[in-house]
């Protein structure tokens, strides 16, 4: 192995396998990261505490402002490793408040990193009445003009209501290793059943949910290497050429025909292989196995 | 309850709503004027066909009718499980379905959703809990999942958590649960026009809707953290 690369391997920082607060470490500016609400002001989830689960003072998330690439932007951190970072009361109030404070404080960004499976069942009620105040705090950031970014590529992915709430943002900057959907692989073997959906055939689930599937299709923006660096550079370059509509009904007229044109079209295929054939990829196949800037290169390529 | 029953109670004046699988589309009329009618029934599973059949037509209600009240009427058991439907990554079609609600609204329409049957996780999200307000008949299932789905999945034995049911509202199903915590504002008896009628009227009145769920929590003592949490990193 000749000595750059070998120095680029060694520099390379798995964003997927990175702690929340590696990640909020390595993607906004060195050092500019401020915490609201740090584990030393807060309490772990009483909701946890009564069924006697370990609970976190953080409770899964951080929230805080930081600088990305010199502009203010506040950052929103969930830690896939504690209850596979689903959404309790406390964890979804620090979102809600985050993200209100954007509206009054209009930073140039909210920095979304999801890693989570969606609502916390031992707080069932509490986390989907959360992940809907998420969902509208969301809409109301974006329409008071400061565009949300959103960042998939956490071990636990953006699943459930937090897979809602990631195509509510204003684009999702994405990694090949990240998954992106409504209802786990799981879930639907269990009451589908295994032919419907094998949740341990990985590469299946990737087909489906990750994020070169994603990105083909067009429901993320963004295709970043599993790298933190590459992370941060793909939300800087969305920033940079980002401006945020106004809601408005033609916009989601345009969303509307895009997405019951796509409906009939892929309708009745099951596998990300029949979809990338049917946009005109002609090898299928090679996906999985290619680079991230030759899938890039690949889609500008494609048939609109 | 058979959803003629509901409407006829809701809409005594005359309802013009049809049946599209499990997609109710319509309008109505009130005190208040004409309403557009929108939902499911049967329990609906929600996938692509209906989250984009309601998107359509609440944007239909924005360009043609101005400032009309929309009414949904809720009935689904949650998400449609399939492989197919998530391929075409159906938590966006979910999240542009609650666009279009969200964006009724910063255009004027006052909305209000009525659980009617069942009101469960993402097929909830979706619209019910995007309106401005959402009520329940009674006897109606709102929930995430089951406490037995729950007990096998959280490792938790049943009898524990319904020990703890009885005492916390935060995770066993029930309108009333959600009711305290402040998602839902009431629990009407029957379907009844006098209620609707007022409720639209409050709304119209209080002007353009915040979310004050959390609030109403606290007060209600069903949710006694989210409030002070979320200001708490506002002010922080």
């Amino acid at each position: 192995m000749n000595a750059p690369v070998a120095n680029k391997l060694a520099l390379r920082r798995s964003y997927f396998e990175a702690s929340a607060r590696a990640r909020v470490a390595a993607v906004l500016d060195a050092g500019s990261f401020h915490e609201f609400l740090p584990p030393e002001a807060s309490e772990p989830s009483p909701h946890l505490a009564v069924l006697d689960i370990p609970g976190a003072f953080d409770d899964g998330v951080i929230v805080g402002s930081a600088t990305l690439g010199g502009r203010p932007v506040l950052v929103i951190a969930q830690e896939g490793q504690f209850m596979g970072g689903a959404v309790g009361e406390i964890h979804g109030a620090k979102i809600v408040g985050l993200l209100r404070r954007a509206v009054e404080e209009k930073p140039a960004a909210v920095i979304f990193m999801a890693d989570s499976g969606g609502v916390r069942l031992h707080e069932a009620n509490a986390g989907l009445i959360a992940i809907s105040e998420i969902m509208r705090a969301v809409l109301d950031t974006r329409a008071a003009g400061v565009p949300v970014i959103a960042l998939v590529g956490g071990s636990c992915g953006a699943f459930g209501g937090m897979g809602i709430v990631s195509r509510l943002c204003s684009a999702i900057v994405m990694s090949e290793e990240g998954r992106l959907a409504l209802s786990g692989p799981e879930v639907i073997e269990t009451v589908a059943g295994v032919e419907e959906f094998d949740s341990k055939d990985r590469a299946l689930v990737w087909r489906v949910t990750g994020g070169k599937h994603r990105y083909l299709t067009g429901d993320c923006s963004e295709l970043v290497e599993d790298d933190a660096a590459s992370f941060r550079d793909g939300a800087i370059a969305l920033l940079a050429r980002w401006h945020e509509p106004a809601p408005a009904s033609s916009t989601l007229r345009a969303e509307q025909a895009r997405l019951t044109e796509r409906r009939q079209r892929f309708a009745g295929l099951r596998d990300g292989l029949d979809v990338w054939g049917a946009l005109g990829v002609a090898e299928p196949r090679q996906i999985p196995m290619m680079d991230r800037d030759s899938l890039v290169a690949l889609k500008k390529g494609l048939p609109a | 309850m058979s959803l003629q029953h509901i409407l006829d109670g809701l809409f005594p004046a005359g309802h013009d709503v049809s049946v599209h699988g499990q997609l109710v589309a319509g309008c109505a009329k009130t005190a208040l004027g004409t309403v557009a009618v929108l939902g499911t029934t049967d329990a609906a599973a929600i996938g692509h066909d209906i989250a984009l059949g309601l998107a359509g037509r609440v944007l239909d209600v924005v360009d043609q009718h101005p400032g009309q009240p929309i009414v949904f009427l809720v009935d689904t058991k949650g998400q449609a499980l399939s492989r197919a439907e998530e391929l075409l990554c159906l938590n966006g079609s979910l999240a542009h379905l609650a666009r279009c609600v969200d964006l009724a609204r910063r255009q004027g329409h006052v909305s209000l959703a009525l659980v009617t049957g069942e009101a469960v996780s993402g097929g909830f999200l979706s619209f019910g809990l995007m309106a401005d307000k959402t009520y329940a008949l009674a006897d109606t299932q709102v929930r995430v999942m089951d406490l037995k789905a729950m007990a096998r999945v959280t490792k938790i034995p049943h009898e524990r958590l319904q020990e703890l049911a009885a005492a916390s509202p935060t995770f066993a199903p029930g309108a009333e649960n959600y009711l305290r915590m402040g998602a839902i504002e009431a629990i009407w008896d029957a379907p009844s026009a006098a209620q609707l009628e007022a409720a639209l009227a409050g709304q119209q009145a209080a002007g353009p809707a915040v979310d004050e769920r959390m609030a109403r929590g606290a007060e209600r003592g069903g949710r006694r953290l989210a409030a002070a949490t979320a200001a708490a990193v506002v002010s922080a």
